[in-house]
């Protein structure tokens, strides 16, 4: 129960409440004034509150857009035009639910790299970084099925490379892919059961979600400086300023999905999309979404199928061993002068992968993917265990509130 | 916070900038950008383009090419009044039934009804097209935005329809095809559709190829995406709702974080 008598907790309804249901406590507890966190949490530390509202535009949009879509090969892409044509503001749901899944992408891919470069995945939030992967994976599971449901041919064909991935497992692959697509080939029974799956793994994401909030909270946040708060001068609730500080962020990322939305909203995915599917038609040039496109790199630069495979998905699997792969006790890589660099070396080979995703698998994209296929590799299981041993970090502070007052002398000098 | 600033700009940079490589690889040629109304934040249709567009299509390409999302409700955006649309409906013959004798009857068009197609099915358009199926026009210019940039899928459009030539030396055009500048391969099966003064448009515009292929083409872009003219105002109204939203947060916060230290 509340240790707080004045204010919004003595206003008897809530009282009333909060006696037979702890529902305010909790929340004050979760995101509000019982929250300690770290003070000098910077805007990065914006993009996990921003990933759990992108979440949530998800499911409402998605839920809305249900009542109107009809998951059958013959009615499923009249049924999106019916949305976009007849349905009251259905453009503007279906638009903000395509564009939210990429915003979703790039907010996650911002978080795990936040995480990246300030440690968060070190001792003790492991379970927290797995939580966070598990989403992860979740969330491509739901974007690939949910690219499918507008069957056009990107959907179609997108499908069935995807699927037709597991036919590399030895022995009982074929049997799989048959198993996968409830048939011979990509058809209505695919389409339905990915349309059930897309439903369900949202409600499924939530549920890891309040785990990878629980897994937070044991802890606390980490924060640039990557030090543990050594008391209560380090710490300031939640609310307001945490509470304060993420509206700003929410502002900012919607005048920025507001743009895509309004202005581009066909940018970000593919114009064959607007073909109906076709199984007799092959696209050119078959591509997955631009989220996808660093991992489609890795496969298509492995010349062996079940190779390409396993790499793809060890891209992911590697995440989960960083914790003990990055051998260095020190979290951020503000400290960590090798480390650092190499970050961002890192990012820009996987900048250089979804470029070469994105183009046919020959020539120099071919050349670039491979390359930049091997540093992605190489970074977690030559340079971090390696640098962890070698690197001499810099003189961490002795707290966060030293540091704070010394970067900002005037604060200190004022009212410390 | 100036340096995390530039490095946003510049993920945010890298990230989209290999979006656009990514997707324009082909052989192509890349047609002429067009001016066209509705581009940019506050475009809008030309409704006296939109109309003669429509005229182009009624006259010329419905004899091939279907338009099955649209209706002819749908044409008041255009300008035209419920009651001529009323009327435009009833001069078309539109397949209903089962009536009560369970036969299939024809009866003139409702504003209702979406524009009937020239054949009953694939296969019977494939016959009458030596073997080449017209695609339906609803959606073209959305589907043939590769270039991603507003209007691109217009630009194509355009360019194709007045892109027809005599092959250059050498070249040999197959069988029942003829030679596009435009088109992917160069050899389409569409036979030029337009030549000067194949309409005659009601406004007393001359209809040059070079007019009506610009015409049909924005028709065709608001076919794809009736409501652009919605979602530019929403935006608009959106946005700048945003941008004052966000700045008062941003007040806010440095009043709230001011109590600190």
């Amino acid at each position: 129960m509340a240790d707080n008598n004045s204010g919004f907790f003595a206003n008897p309804v809530v009282k009333w409440i909060e006696y037979r249901l702890p529902v305010f406590s909790t929340l004050d507890h979760m995101v509000g004034t019982q929250y300690p966190t770290p003070k000098n949490l910077n805007y990065w530390w914006n993009f996990g509150s921003l990933a759990g509202l992108c979440l949530v535009i998800q499911i409402v949009t998605g839920i809305v857009l249900v009542m109107h879509y009809t998951p059958h090969t013959l009615m499923a892409f009249d049924s999106v035009e019916h949305i976009m044509r007849d349905v009251n503001y259905g453009w503007l749901l279906r638009y903000m639910h395509a564009n939210g899944a990429s915003m979703f992408f790039i907010v996650v891919y911002i978080h795990i790299f936040r995480g990246l470069y300030f440690g968060s995945y070190k001792a003790p939030r492991e379970i927290l970084w797995f939580l966070g992967l598990i989403i992860f994976l979740l969330m491509m599971a739901t974007a690939f099925m949910g690219y499918v449901l507008p069957w056009g041919q990107m959907s179609f064909w997108g499908a069935t490379v995807i699927t037709n991935l597991f036919s590399a497992i030895p022995v009982v692959g074929e049997p799989i892919v048959t198993w996968l697509w409830g048939g011979f080939a990509v058809d209505n029974p695919t389409l339905n059961r990915f349309f059930s799956l897309h439903y369900l793994l949202p409600f499924v994401i939530v549920g890891v979600v309040l785990l990878h909030i629980l897994a937070l909270h044991q802890h606390g946040s980490n924060n640039p400086l990557g030090i543990d708060t050594k008391g209560p001068q380090d710490r300031i609730p939640f609310h307001p300023y945490y509470t304060i500080k993420d509206a700003v962020g929410v502002g900012a990322f919607l005048i920025f999905f507001c743009f895509f939305l309004f202005y581009a909203p066909n940018f970000l995915g593919h114009p064959d999309n607007y073909i109906p599917a076709n199984p007799l038609v092959t696209p050119a040039h078959i591509v997955p979404e631009w989220y996808f496109l660093p991992f489609y790199a890795i496969l298509r630069s492995v010349p062996d199928k079940l190779g390409g495979v396993l790499l793809m998905f060890g891209a992911i699997l590697i995440l989960f061993l960083l914790p003990w792969l990055d051998t260095s006790k020190v979290r951020s890589a503000k400290f960590r002068p090798i480390y650092k660099q190499l970050f961002w070396v890192f990012l820009i080979a996987c900048v250089g992968l979804t470029y070469a995703g994105g183009l046919p698998p020959e020539g120099l994209a071919l050349v670039i993917g491979r390359v930049c296929t091997v540093y992605y590799f190489a970074h977690f299981l030559i340079l971090m265990p390696l640098v962890g041993w070698f690197e001499k970090p810099l003189k961490l502070p002795a707290s966060i509130s030293e540091a704070v007052l010394k970067t900002e002398p005037g604060a200190a000098g004022s009212k410390a | 916070m100036k340096k995390m600033t530039m490095r946003t700009i510049l993920a945010a940079a890298l990230t989209f900038g290999l979006a656009v490589p990514a997707f324009a690889a082909g052989t192509e040629v890349t047609p002429p950008t067009q001016n066209w109304s509705f581009k940019g934040a506050f475009g809008t249709f030309d409704r006296a383009e939109l109309q003669r567009g429509y005229q182009v299509y009624k006259e010329v390409c419905a004899a091939c090419h279907a338009m099955k999302y649209v209706a002819f409700r749908n044409l008041t955006d255009l300008g035209f009044t419920a009651a001529e649309v009323k009327a435009l409906a009833a001069t078309f013959e539109v397949n209903d039934g089962p009536n009560d004798q369970g036969e299939m009857f024809k009866r003139p068009g409702l504003p209702q009804d979406k524009f009937p197609s020239p054949f009953p099915n694939e296969k019977a358009a494939r016959a009458s097209n030596g073997g080449a199926y017209p695609p339906d026009l609803s959606l073209v210019a959305k589907m043939k935005d590769h270039h991603r940039t507003e209007g691109s899928g217009a630009d194509y459009i355009r360019a194709l329809l007045a892109g027809y030539k005599d092959a250059p030396a050498g070249f040999t055009v197959g069988e029942g095809l003829n030679y596009n500048e435009y088109f992917p391969g160069h050899q389409i099966a569409m036979p030029k559709p337009l030549n000067d003064d194949q309409v005659t448009y009601a406004d007393g515009t001359k209809a040059t190829v070079e007019q009506m292929a610009h015409d049909v083409s924005a028709f065709l872009m608001w076919a794809a995406e009736p409501k652009l003219e919605d979602r530019k105002r929403m935006g608009f109204k959106v946005i700048v709702f945003l941008i004052v939203l966000t700045g008062l947060f941003f007040m806010a916060k440095k009043r709230i974080w001011a109590k600190l230290h």
